[in-house]
């Protein structure tokens, strides 16, 4: 098919531009055209809500680059000269540093959406795909970060978490020297981290923002009853549940921004260390290479994770734990890109789907989060035991799905969304 | 979608407008913290902070050069010949009575400087930036005085710049004032605390 | 789907509330600091600059900063708590070079810009009040907060001497010997309560350090939130005055 310049025909001043660029063209197919369900609830808000985050992230990541120096020797000090002595350079640094654990606060709950109306199933695998690639450079991109301030706690998380990548059998300890480009954690690793962080990350991340928003509108946006509004259309081939997203989602959105921008204020200024949960007191003294802190957590939003990788302690097929501690942790985090296949369920709304898949996000939900609590504790021996029961049922949850989703009793769909909630 | 009654069009633009306003006026107001980022630092302060010269040690006729704010500062004691010359120069010099705002209101005058004896000045030709050489030596008609190297400017012994040469302008008098009698604060004026 | 929100909601309170309940093992005095009170923060610069910053630099705090946020101009600092530098906009260095400091002390005394953020106000306040006797020590003290401290106790001519008093206490089934409170030995320049008092305005002083910005912030935050709260107000008009079209 070959493009048309200026479909729609404007004329002017807009018609020089649309002739030659298509901006009337994106306008129309992306804003005050793209016919979104009119059924959105409050869940889908976090979508537009991590876009703003990311903006947040980046305008005051660059002012934050303005002013720091990535040097093991510098490095510290200058985030304090950022706080103290650079004009609002402590409102900048917490809006980042607030900004960041948003982020994770938002992407899960996005993510939780997409759990709840199966907004991963066709024809919706890509948006889905791509979403797990944001969320896994967005793991990277918020792990090289915390390195940057050169804390003590920067110092170990890096040692712990570069370390992993040793448990791989044979190439391991290269891997993990050329990571770090030395033979410990140094100023080369924090420098080339540094670059990681402020240029080949940010890219990838917005390049993969513009695939995913592009699989979204080429598809059309899923909804709480998971009906397919392109299923009913009216004589001018608009969908009849859909309404144009300028200006009904626009509105909705300032709406929800301004809402979260409360939460967010509030704790930017309020509690900008979040009881050592954003902000962790170890990493208030810089990073000392001869004493580790009394207690290593990571942040809140790796914790997860992190406690899958430390519940499997039992060597395998003559492999070590750590090796599969770390396979462990991987697959936790890319069995999630694998939903669209693992859902056999003939509906996509938890609305419409039958009680054994409640119960089972339910209890996914519980052992999500009771892993993440583990992931801050010591690991004692109950722990351990603690977080192995959550590790299985978080791998169940994903593995078992196939079968139960296909013998669950789901409730019939409608035909055209509903718009009590 | 819009076939039930009729949509109240004005209180619609006027909410639109009234939320785009404040909302504008939030986004404005964000803005400023970023942009007071790109100041001087306190750090910054501190290092362009005033500095104290002492001037005791000073000999009729000699110069020091003093560092502030990155740039040279020089101090001159001049001697009472130096001073009866600047008449002579009066008549080859662009801007004699330092018409120009080239100085603190208080160096405003022929010798431009708070005591005749002591002349302050930023080192700094003001055509192109170069540091001019201090070249005291009296000829047949130089009074003594600075010349810059890269463009070839004058200026006599109270910086004020000769006709026809590329400098436009007087050589700047910095702010500062006497602390005591023999002790010099440069960067700041004395007004001030 | 509220009853789900709600059920995440609440459990992710639990565990906040959990996290709470695990606190440091050895129990911590409560420092009852008054972050606006500048007398006290006053106090504690005089007291931090006569007895401390011989050792423990705040290099990131500096002076003329101190000085306008605790109400103290220039001429003030400079007479009462500048003893190493005549630059008002410089740091609060120590004079003693780390490496001679490292071998006079064993270690080098920490910069104590971030301690208050490091180890919060009820650690530093319980390490300034539990120094007591202990002749096994090459310092002649030991620290209740920080056991086997290498710092020799600075303030005891303010504080004057005192020694533990052990007692026997059953901890999970075992007998184990606890610090369960002081005896005075020698009489200090400063009563008992005097001397808690000096030390939370030490502690308060140090917590101002941590972060100067602090007070500042919050009172801003509060305009910020405020002006959020009256958009948020007009954006929902706004998105219902819209949504009036949507059926």
């Amino acid at each position: 098919m070959a493009i048309v310049p200026n479909p729609h025909g404007t004329t002017g001043f807009l018609g020089w531009i649309d002739d030659r660029f298509p901006l009337t063209k994106m306008w129309r197919d992306h804003v005050s055209e793209y016919f979104a369900p009119k059924n959105f609830n409050f869940w889908y808000f976090f979508g537009s809500l991590a876009m703003l985050v990311l903006a947040n992230q980046l305008i005051t990541g660059i002012f934050l680059t303005m002013h720091y120096k990535p040097s093991a020797l510098e490095a510290f000090g200058s985030v304090e000269y950022i706080m103290r002595d650079v004009p609002w350079g402590w409102l900048i640094r917490y809006m980042h540093s607030t900004g960041a654990s948003a982020f994770f606060v938002v992407v899960y709950l996005h993510m939780f959406r997409g759990l709840l109306y199966g907004s991963y199933r066709k024809p919706r695998e890509l948006v889905w795909i791509f979403g797990m690639m944001i969320f896994l450079a967005l793991m990277a991109e918020a792990f090289m970060g915390y390195v940057l301030p050169w804390g003590n706690m920067s110092y170990w998380g890096a040692q712990v978490i570069i370390s992993l990548f040793g448990a791989i059998p044979g190439i391991g300890p290269d891997l993990v020297q050329w990571i770090r480009g030395d033979y410990l954690i140094s100023d080369a690793t924090l420098n080339r981290f540094f670059a990681l962080h402020v240029i080949a990350v940010p890219l990838v991340l917005v390049g993969l923002v513009v695939a995913h928003l592009m699989a979204l509108h080429e598809v059309g946006s899923n909804n709480p009853d998971g009906v397919d509004i392109k299923k009913n259309k009216d004589e001018n081939g608009i969908p009849k549940d859909g309404i144009p997203f300028h200006p009904y989602y626009t509105v909705k959105d300032i709406m929800g921004v301004v809402g979260f921008a409360i939460i967010f204020c509030s704790v930017l200024f309020f509690a900008p260390e979040m009881g050592g949960y954003f902000l962790e007191k170890p990493n208030f003294t810089p990073a000392n290479p001869l004493v580790t802190p009394p207690h290593i957590a990571p942040v809140w939003y790796f914790t997860p994770f992190y406690s899958v990788l430390r519940a499997i302690t039992y060597p395998l097929f003559g492999i070590d734990a750590k090796f599969w501690g770390v396979i462990g942790m991987g697959a936790s985090v890319v069995i999630i890109a694998f939903l669209p296949w693992l859902d056999r369920s003939p509906v996509k709304s938890i609305r419409y789907k039958g009680p054994i898949f409640k119960a089972a996000l339910a209890i996914f939900v519980v052992a999500f989060v009771v892993l993440g609590y583990m992931g801050f504790e010591p690991a004692t021996p109950v722990n351990t035991r603690i977080a192995q029961v959550a590790s299985v049922i978080y791998f169940a949850f994903f593995l078992l799905m196939p079968w139960y989703t296909k013998i669950d009793k789901t409730k019939p769909v409608p035909e055209r969304v509903t718009m009590d909630h | 979608m819009s076939d039930t009654g009729a949509v109240d069009l004005d209180k619609r633009r006027f909410l639109t407008n009234s939320t785009a306003v404040i909302g504008g006026i939030g986004a404005a107001a964000a803005a400023v913290p970023f942009l007071a980022s790109w100041k001087p630092s306190a750090r910054a302060e501190a290092a362009g902070a005033p500095v104290e010269v002492d001037l005791s040690k000073l000999q009729p006729g000699e110069r020091i050069t003093i560092e502030w704010r990155g740039k040279p500062v020089w101090v001159l004691r001049r001697t009472p010949e130096t001073l009866s010359a600047l008449n002579q120069d009066d008549a080859k010099v662009l801007d004699p009575e330092s018409a120009e705002p080239m100085q603190p209101e208080y160096a405003q005058n022929q010798h431009r400087s708070i005591n005749p004896e002591f002349l302050v000045l930023v080192g700094l030709c003001t055509h192109l930036g170069c540091v001019p050489v201090y070249q005291p030596e009296v000829t047949a008609d130089w009074n003594g005085g600075f010349y810059c190297p890269c463009h070839g400017s004058r200026f006599d012994l109270a910086g004020r710049v000769y006709k026809s040469v590329p400098a436009p302008l007087n050589l700047e008098v910095p702010p500062y004032h006497f602390v005591a009698d023999n002790r010099l604060l440069i960067g700041l004026d004395g007004g001030a605390a | 789907m509220k009853k789900l929100l709600t059920a995440v909601l609440l459990s992710a309170s639990v565990v906040t509330g959990a996290f709470a309940a695990g606190g440091p093992s050895v129990p911590m005095a409560d420092a009852n600091i008054d972050a606006d009170n500048k007398a006290s923060l006053q106090r504690g610069a005089r007291l931090y600059a006569n007895y401390c910053l011989g050792c423990h630099g705040l290099k990131f705090q500096r002076y003329n900063r101190m000085g306008d946020d605790l109400g103290m101009d220039d001429e003030l600092v400079k007479e009462h708590l500048m003893f190493t530098t005549n630059k008002v906009a410089e740091t609060m260095d120590i004079a003693m070079p780390e490496r001679e400091a490292a071998t006079w002390f064993g270690q080098t005394p920490p910069d104590l810009s971030l301690i208050t953020r490091e180890k919060g106000i009820d650690y530093l306040y319980t390490y300034l009040t539990t120094f007591y006797v202990d002749e096994s020590k090459e310092t002649g003290v030991n620290n209740y907060a920080f056991p086997n401290a290498s710092m020799p106790w600075v303030m005891w001519k303010l504080e004057g001497w005192k020694k533990p008093i052990y007692k026997e206490v059953d901890d999970h089934g075992k007998t184990v010997t606890k610090i369960v409170g002081y005896e005075q030995i020698t009489e200090g320049e400063m009563s008992p309560e005097e001397f808690k008092s000096a030390m939370l305005d030490l502690t308060n002083f140090l917590h101002y350090v941590g972060e100067p910005i602090k007070q500042e912030r919050v009172a801003i935050g509060l305009k910020v939130i405020a002006y959020l709260l009256l958009l948020f107000i007009l954006s929902i008009f706004l998105k219902r005055e819209f949504w009036k079209d949507v059926h």
